[in-house]
């Protein structure tokens, strides 16, 4: 029932990929949250390079807890999306192909996905330490003095997400709530 | 008087910061799987049960059930005939935060100044309520609160003439901008009456309260019963993706209040509602 997907995400993937698909992802994600995004942007707004070569990549947005010794990482769920729309279509407009995270993302975001081929997907938020065993591998490759918030490359291996906003917009969010408020008023 | 030596107290806060956050309480375990079992949407079920492996896993590893492991909200209770010696107490309680965070590899996640933002790297300052109440006893609640599910809390001045319906349509309404956002299923923290500060406390000591314990005022029972089956109904589902299971249960606390107020709070938490109490 799950889709097994190696990274990075090609086209032809991304636009098979629809709302709802549960996925099991395989390869190189790249975290970053709030601090990270408010760097990148001020980086491109200066008109510099990202630490990162973002095009093509996926970037999972989450603020990992410190490894316990003989661990790869802590526990790393996802974090609010939504606090990064506001940097997210600049980031879109480099490549970026996806996203990982949880909860709603703005119009202005669902636009810039649709007119770039992006998808969102979500991983279950509060599972961290479920989510903590899919990876492989991690190392920070910038922003080391943000900490928790700073970039790290990700070995994923089997990570498990759902697509919630696919490349033609389409919203899980949206359209299961209506779907189920309409069914438990029913009975 | 009974002597409480402070370093006593920090061990406590300590090992309590790592425990509240490895080990999902009792009460929380039982409403999810039997939530598994209501829920009516086939991804929700799935959700519920990574949910539970999840919590499952952490204990097992002594990992955070969840990476965010919050800011330290601490409910310290002193007895009045306790003496306090070997030091300061608020000192204390920061370290044992300190070490409690440090040692148990939490994340650290609370920056120095809202608006300069920089990390403090040890989880300090908690927040810290005390209470002085009767006794020799000092009894310590920890309650870690993650960020994702307190950003979505809201508090409300009410008229008096909104009632019982006011009271309920705005927590409805909280929930419901709460949606994905905040982790669901929830646990929603209700603090109706006293003023506005205090409405802000009681919703988050609601949160302490095991949600298998009902308030025991019998229309505020009532009540928690009654917002609990309406929240099962908006359809926001494990994780926002649809299904019954919104909220796993809602806890209610009220308070005296003024002829001309009625006040209201509403403090979202998530799945991984933690506390956890030490009583010394
Ligand atoms: S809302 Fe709760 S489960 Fe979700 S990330 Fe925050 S603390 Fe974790």
């Amino acid at each position: 029932m799950e889709k097994r997907i190696s990274l990075p995400l090609k086209e032809d993937v991304i636009l098979d990929l629809k709302a709802g698909d549960k996925v099991l992802l395989s390869g190189t994600i790249y975290t970053g949250r709030d601090a990270a995004h408010k760097r990148m942007i001020e980086a491109l707004n200066k008109g510099e390079d990202l630490p990162i070569d973002i095009n093509g990549q996926v970037i999972y947005y989450v603020g990992p807890c410190p490894a316990k010794e003989n661990e790869v990482i802590g526990s790393c769920g996802p974090t609010t999306s939504g606090r990064m729309d506001v940097y997210t279509p600049a980031i879109l407009e480099q490549g970026l192909k996806g996203m990982i995270g949880k909860g709603e993302r703005s119009k202005s975001v669902i636009e810039s996905m649709k007119k770039n081929k992006a998808i969102y997907f979500t991983a279950i938020g509060g599972a961290g330490a479920l989510l903590a065993d899919r990876v492989k591998a991690a190392e920070v490759v910038a922003y080391n003095d943000l900490g928790a918030e700073a970039i790290y490359k990700l070995e994923v291996e089997d990570f498990p997400v759902i697509v919630t906003i696919d490349c033609e917009g389409n919203n899980l969010y949206d359209t299961q709530k209506e779907r189920y408020k309409e069914l438990l008023n029913q009975k | 008087m009974r002597e409480v030596h402070v370093k006593e107290i920090e061990q406590a806060v300590s090992k309590l910061c790592m425990e509240a956050n490895f080990h999902l309480s009792k009460d929380i375990k039982e409403s999810l799987e039997k939530s598994r079992e209501e829920e009516i949407s086939p991804l929700g079920e799935n959700i519920l049960e990574d949910i539970i492996e999840n919590a499952n896993i952490a204990s097992k590893k002594e990992i955070p059930i969840c990476q965010d492991t919050g800011t330290a909200v601490v409910f310290i209770e002193i007895g009045q005939d306790v003496h306090i010696i070997g030091g300061d107490l608020e000192e204390a309680i920061q370290n044992g935060i300190r070490k409690g965070y440090s040692e148990g590899f939490l994340r650290k996640s609370i920056v120095e100044d809202p608006l300069i933002r920089v990390n403090t790297k040890d989880n300090t300052p908690g927040i810290i309520h005390y209470l002085i109440v009767k006794g020799d006893k000092i009894k310590i609640t920890l309650a870690p609160k993650g960020g994702g599910s307190e950003n979505m809390s809201a508090l409300k001045m009410l008229k008096p003439a909104d009632g019982v319906e006011g009271v309920e349509k705005f927590v409805l309404e909280t929930v419901d901008k709460a949606g994905p956002n905040a982790c669901p299923p929830l646990v929603v923290g209700v603090g109706i009456g006293g003023n506005f500060e205090m409405a802000a406390f009681l919703a988050k000591k609601a949160l302490i309260r095991p949600i298998d314990k009902s308030n025991p005022k019998k229309h505020i029972k009532e009540m928690e019963e009654r917002l609990l089956n309406k929240i099962n109904t908006l359809g926001i589902g494990p994780q926002g993706l649809g299904g019954k299971i919104t909220a796993l249960g809602v806890n209610i606390e009220v308070f005296p209040t003024h002829i001309a107020s009625l006040p209201v709070a509403v403090n979202i938490s998530c799945h991984v509602t933690r506390h956890k109490t030490i009583v010394l």
